[in-house]
């Protein structure tokens, strides 16, 4: 099995990932690998298996909706690489 | 070329805002106006190692929305990743519901010139919002505000049951109006807390397919999403009119120059890769939970409209009015706790002249106690209906009792008999000529002398027994 040239360019867009020719050929066989890695279902009978989202049958208790005190702006604007007063600062995006 | 040949078929999708405290994975305050960032928590900023848990208020209020909408609440459902890629969306996705939304299959009622009209809801799924961005704070750059991001939103997405422009800005309204009722969102289209998108498209009479359908962004008030489903509508007919196409896209409207523009290309064709988000369970809900839900429903707009029509005798329109907002109600019906008159009457005096009051200069200082005693007064012939608008006028600003502004204001009708009568003996004794000319047949007269007595009372006597006085005089 092995992805075409063209799934790679697409998937690899939308992740905006720039690949060169050579990265966009390993991806093909290094996806394709993952994909069939999991084609091992295909081997087990699931007729009797409802779709699942998740294996785990846990039921988590909501919060209750109560605020916390927040980081704070000094902490919450540490990593920002650029920010303009308490707004962290990004190249323009065109809306 | 004729539009009417063409049938529009509309379907909307209302983002409401939920009203919480903390925010849909994480216990960050939603409270408006902090300063920018400031209500954020490791999640709201995507930082590695953080874990989204859910608040349950907002599955309480999910729950409510989707019964009185008349929707099945599943006591399963689950939770998806939605990706895109945007610098107001640290995590790249968006934590929504997809194949398996909380409630499905609802309707709500909307009453229309031709009579009530069901528009089925096909489903109402719970999601996070994204960050603010800013692009005109800065030179070059886009600034970023998280505090928005996480905030519960309701996505409520109707069938494309909607045949006109006019017909969707009632749904939004009536809408707008449970919301409002049921207390899960504050019904704010300029501040966005209420978002509107219309899918809309046309097709010919008699078709059986549906056409291509746009769909439409930016409408924030009911004036735009009338005016933009218009010129949309305008747009597509001329478009196929002219042997063109519609193509399927999403589009702004532009409420300075009356048009929508495309906004997204179609090279750029949604792909959000959805699946399913493994780091929440599925969102269980027990039958209880419904069942107390359910239980605890207040009553909707449209039944109290019913209600006010069939039991109170009010019009349609006056119930219509008097539950928009649930301010309105909750007034109108104080006011008949205290008020024993006709419903009818308060209602008139609501949507009259407090109404107008309230649009001239604001919400003003009329309790419901002072405008059942102020009803009353008139009732009871101790001031006419002119002088308790003059009154109400008073009230509204300052707060006054309206018994104290009547007396500070001498606005008491006389309603002594002895003393009206007294003044219509010596009105009639002053115009014996008009009163045989009376006799003899000229019953207008009876304004004249109607006016005299006013006026010798100085416009306090009660002008029904004043009327009642003088014709019996005069009959005599």
């Amino acid at each position: 099995m092995t992805l075409t040239e063209a799934q790679v360019r697409h998937v690899a867009k939308l992740a905006r990932l720039t690949l060169t020719d050579a990265e966009v050929a390993k991806a093909q066989g290094d996806l394709a690998r993952v994909l069939e890695a999991v084609q091992a279902l295909d081997g087990l009978d699931l007729s009797a298996v409802p779709p699942t989202v998740q294996v785990h049958p846990q039921v988590v208790a909501p919060e209750a909706d109560a605020p916390e005190a927040p980081l704070g702006v000094e902490r919450a604007l540490a990593n920002a690489p650029a920010k303009v007063g308490t707004s962290f600062s990004v190249p323009r995006v065109i809306g | 070329m004729p539009r009417a040949d063409f049938q529009p078929v509309i379907g909307l999708e209302v983002h409401a805002q939920l009203l919480t405290r903390t925010k849909l994975f994480s216990r960050a305050s939603t409270s408006f106006g902090a300063e920018p960032n400031a209500n954020t928590l490791p999640l709201c900023l995507a930082l590695p190692g953080s874990l989204p848990v859910l608040n349950a208020a907002v599955v309480e209020l999910a729950i409510r929305t989707g019964l009185a909408l008349d929707c099945t609440v599943n006591e399963v459902s689950e939770w998806s990743r939605k990706h895109y890629f945007y610098a107001d969306l640290p995590k790249g996705f968006q934590i929504t519901q997809y194949e398996h939304p909380i409630c499905e299959h609802g309707g709500l009622d909307v009453a229309l010139p031709g009579g009530d009209k069901r528009i089925r809801i096909s489903r109402i799924h719970i999601e996070e919002d994204a960050g603010k961005s800013v692009h005109d704070g800065a030179a070059g750059a886009s600034l970023i505000d998280l505090n928005r991001a996480g905030t519960p939103l309701l996505e409520i997405v109707s069938e494309p049951d909607l045949r006109s422009a006019e017909e969707a800005a009632e749904y939004l309204r009536t809408l707008r109006g449970v919301l409002l009722a049921l207390g899960v969102n504050d019904g704010n289209l300029e501040e966005g807390s209420f978002r509107c998108d219309a899918n809309v498209s046309v097709m010919r009479h008699g078709a059986t397919a549906y056409g291509t359908r746009v769909e439409l962004k930016n409408l924030n008030s009911f004036r735009f999403v009338q005016a933009a489903i218009e010129v949309e509508i305008d747009r597509h007919v001329e478009l196929i009119e002219s042997g063109g196409a519609v193509e399927q896209e999403t589009r702004l409207y532009d409420p300075d120059r009356n048009e929508t523009k495309a906004m997204r290309s179609k090279e750029d064709a949604h792909d959000y890769r959805y699946f399913p988000e493994p780091d929440l369970p599925p969102l269980v809900v027990s039958a209880e939970a419904i069942a107390a839900a359910r239980a605890a429903l207040p009553e909707l707009p449209r039944a109290k409209q019913r209600r006010y029509v069939s039991a109170l005798g009010l019009s349609e329109a006056d119930a219509r009015f008097l539950t928009q907002e649930p301010g309105s109600s909750a007034f109108f019906e104080a006011v008949l706790q205290h008020y024993r008159g006709e419903a009818k009457k308060a209602a008139n005096w609501m949507t009259g002249e407090l109404a107008r009051l309230r649009n001239a200069s604001g919400e003003g200082r009329v309790t419901p106690g002072a405008l059942a005693e102020l009803l009353t007064a008139v009732d009871q012939g101790r001031i006419s209906s002119n002088a308790a608008k003059e009154v109400l006028g008073v009230v509204h600003q300052s707060g006054e009792a309206p018994s104290a502004v009547i007396a500070a204001r001498g606005l008491e009708q006389v309603s002594d008999t002895g003393a009206i009568e007294k003044v219509v003996d010596e009105v009639l004794a002053k115009n014996a000529a008009d009163v045989a000319a009376y006799r003899g047949g000229n019953q207008k007269l009876l304004g004249h002398f109607m006016g005299q007595v006013m006026k010798a009372m100085k416009g306090k006597g009660n002008p029904q027994l004043a009327s009642e006085l003088l014709k019996k005089k005069l009959g005599g």
